[in-house]
């Protein structure tokens, strides 16, 4: 019971700073979502590392060293790479963003492409990709308070509690309770995640070597990835697809907006890789698991962290470990929750009624909050996926955006809004038909060599994705050849908060 | 895009293609298998890279009164 009272002080503190980070500002759209674009680099670099640091990698990458072993390092690798893309990447994005005072990422599409309609379509594969991400943050807050109390709260009850929590948190403060946060939130898991990297470890091995030894001689084929299934080759095209995605994410995407300028995101992209090898203390300690609490099978991988934690600390310390997990649900998952709002609100709900005023689509982003939550709450009691399957598939629908994105930021525009719309359309039917029908690359075409087979499915879809669009584009770009590049200038494309 | 941005890609292809070569669990160095150790090294090596890329690239001299 002391670490639930430990884990409930948690969530008062970030309950009491999203208030705090409140006062004083009068809350229209553009502030409660985009903080004004006034912050700087320590905060952007908070936001976007707030991203990062979520249940996902707490309990996602420590479960899949402890279930899958090396495929797990592919988590190390893909923000990584992000970082360099974002050298150029946001820049281009934010400069952008800024002249047109735009808010969502959605409204990117409209003004880039001048099609509403396209806008509402991101908008929409941008929520649909969203919800394996909302569904896994609340069930890793459902094992954080179930395993704390040793199953006195059930993990329905404590995922219930967390929901509310989270709703009440992003309705009242919007982002700037989210920048507040994560600045606890990330001095909590960079202490607990060094300490339990390195005390475990040392503890039941005397030493990382000592343990990775031991856990070789036990399980030989865990420490490599395997020459079939997660293989090198699934391993790269993972790394590359969610290197790609990153940044496509709703909610990341608009988080870079409320930078002060564009070299903010230069700098950040010299450290933000560095901020990754926190990851590695995450692996040691899921590693560490492996011998010492055995027999997690499938998604109950995810527990291994707490396990050992019970196992081996104090109950006030498994209450810290479970207060700073607490928060690395909540800042992301406040995040996510606030964008899909701002998207359907503004980009879905204005396009089928042109004439609300800027006040209600404000109003009505608050209301879709809890509306959203409780979606989100409906998938997480049905279904079985671990944790970083649910963002694997995420990451395949959202990373279909991309394509587009980039054709719009080239300085001679070939793809049109129709090319656009089409490759997006097909990239993330390709993504949902095999996710659901649960085929590989191997099954549809099992005369290719070992390694095409294992590549990620998501490139596969990207790949058609691309075809599409440039077919597409070239097609009713012969049919209307007026010029695309001045459209974006127009007035309503303007419309942030007026 | 200048000459100097090239150097971006040389961090896909120590991860993307390194791993192929890399999937090894021998020789341990600093307590990691093989493997891990590569990624890990590739990761430092991608700040390093992005530091040069920072201080050559005239746009950032250029923003410095901003």
């Amino acid at each position: 019971m002391i670490a639930l009272a430990v884990i409930f002080a948690f969530l008062l503190a970030a309950l009491g700073l999203g208030l705090r980070a409140r006062r004083g500002r009068s809350m229209d759209l553009e502030q409660w979502s985009v903080g004004g674009r006034g912050f700087g680099t320590v905060f952007v670099f908070l936001l976007l590392a707030g991203e990062i640091y979520t249940t996902f990698t707490f309990l996602g990458a420590s479960g899949w060293a402890y279930g899958k072993g090396a495929p797990a390092y592919y988590i190390l690798c893909y923000a990584s790479l992000a970082y360099v893309l974002s050298y150029w990447l946001l820049p281009a994005v934010w400069r952008y963003a800024k002249q047109h005072r735009l808010i969502s990422q959605s409204d990117f599409f409209v003004a880039k492409f001048d099609s509403p309609l396209l806008g509402a379509l991101v908008a929409l594969v941008g929520v649909v990709a969203m919800v394996p991400y909302l569904v896994l943050q609340l069930k890793g807050l459902g094992i954080i308070v179930s395993v704390a109390s040793d199953g006195r709260v059930s993990s329905h009850w404590a995922i219930v509690i967390g929901t509310v929590a989270l709703t009440l948190y992003v309705t009242i403060s919007g982002i700037h309770g989210s920048a507040w946060t994560s600045v606890l939130k990330d001095v909590a898991i960079l202490a607990v995640v060094l300490i339990l990297g390195i005390y475990l470890p040392l503890h039941y091995y005397g030493g990382v070597g000592e343990m990775f030894h031991a856990v070789d001689k036990a399980h030989p084929q865990l420490l490599t990835l395997p020459s079939s299934g997660m293989s090198a080759s699934w391993f790269a095209s993972t790394v590359l697809l969610s290197a790609v995605g990153f940044y496509m994410w709703p909610h990341t995407f608009s988080a870079s907006y409320s930078a002060q300028n564009e070299r903010v995101f230069r700098r950040n992209a010299i450290f933000m890789p560095l901020y990754q090898l926190i990851l590695l203390f995450v692996f040691f300690a899921g590693f560490t698991a492996i011998l010492v609490v055995p027999g997690l099978k499938g998604a109950d991988a995810d527990l291994s962290l707490l396990r050992i934690t019970t196992a081996t600390f104090p109950s006030w310390f498994v209450g810290i470990v479970g207060g700073a997990g607490l928060l690395t649900a909540l800042v992301p998952g406040s995040l996510l929750l606030m964008t899909s709002a701002t998207c359907l609100s503004k980009n879905v709900y204005r396009l089928a009624r042109p004439g609300t005023s800027e006040r209600h689509i404000g109003r009505l982003a608050q209301w879709l909050v809890p509306a959203l939550a409780l979606i989100s709450l409906y998938f997480t009691f049905n279904g079985g996926s671990s944790i970083v399957s649910l963002l694997l598939m995420g990451y395949a629908l959202v990373t279909q955006l991309f394509p587009a994105l980039l054709a719009s930021l080239a300085p001679r525009r070939f793809v049109t809004k129709q090319g656009a719309a089409a490759g997006i359309v097909v990239g993330v039917t390709t993504v949902a038909v095999v996710t659901l029908s649960d085929v590989t690359v191997g099954s549809l075409l099992p005369g290719l060599p070992q390694a095409v087979k294992d590549l990620n499915v998501g490139i596969i879809a990207l790949v058609l994705n691309t075809v599409v669009m440039v077919a597409v584009s070239a097609v009713t770009r012969a049919e209307s050849p007026a010029p695309a590049t001045t459209a974006a200038l127009r007035p309503e494309a303007a419309a942030g908060t007026g | 895009m200048k000459p100097i941005h090239l150097l971006g890609v040389i961090p896909f292809l120590g991860i993307l293609g390194g791993i192929f070569i890399a999937n090894r669990v021998t020789p341990y160095v600093l307590g990691m298998p093989f493997n891990l150790f590569w990624l890990v090294m590739w990761v430092v090596l991608i700040s390093a890279t992005m530091a040069v890329i920072y201080h050559l690239d005239p746009a950032n001299r250029e923003e410095h009164s901003s």
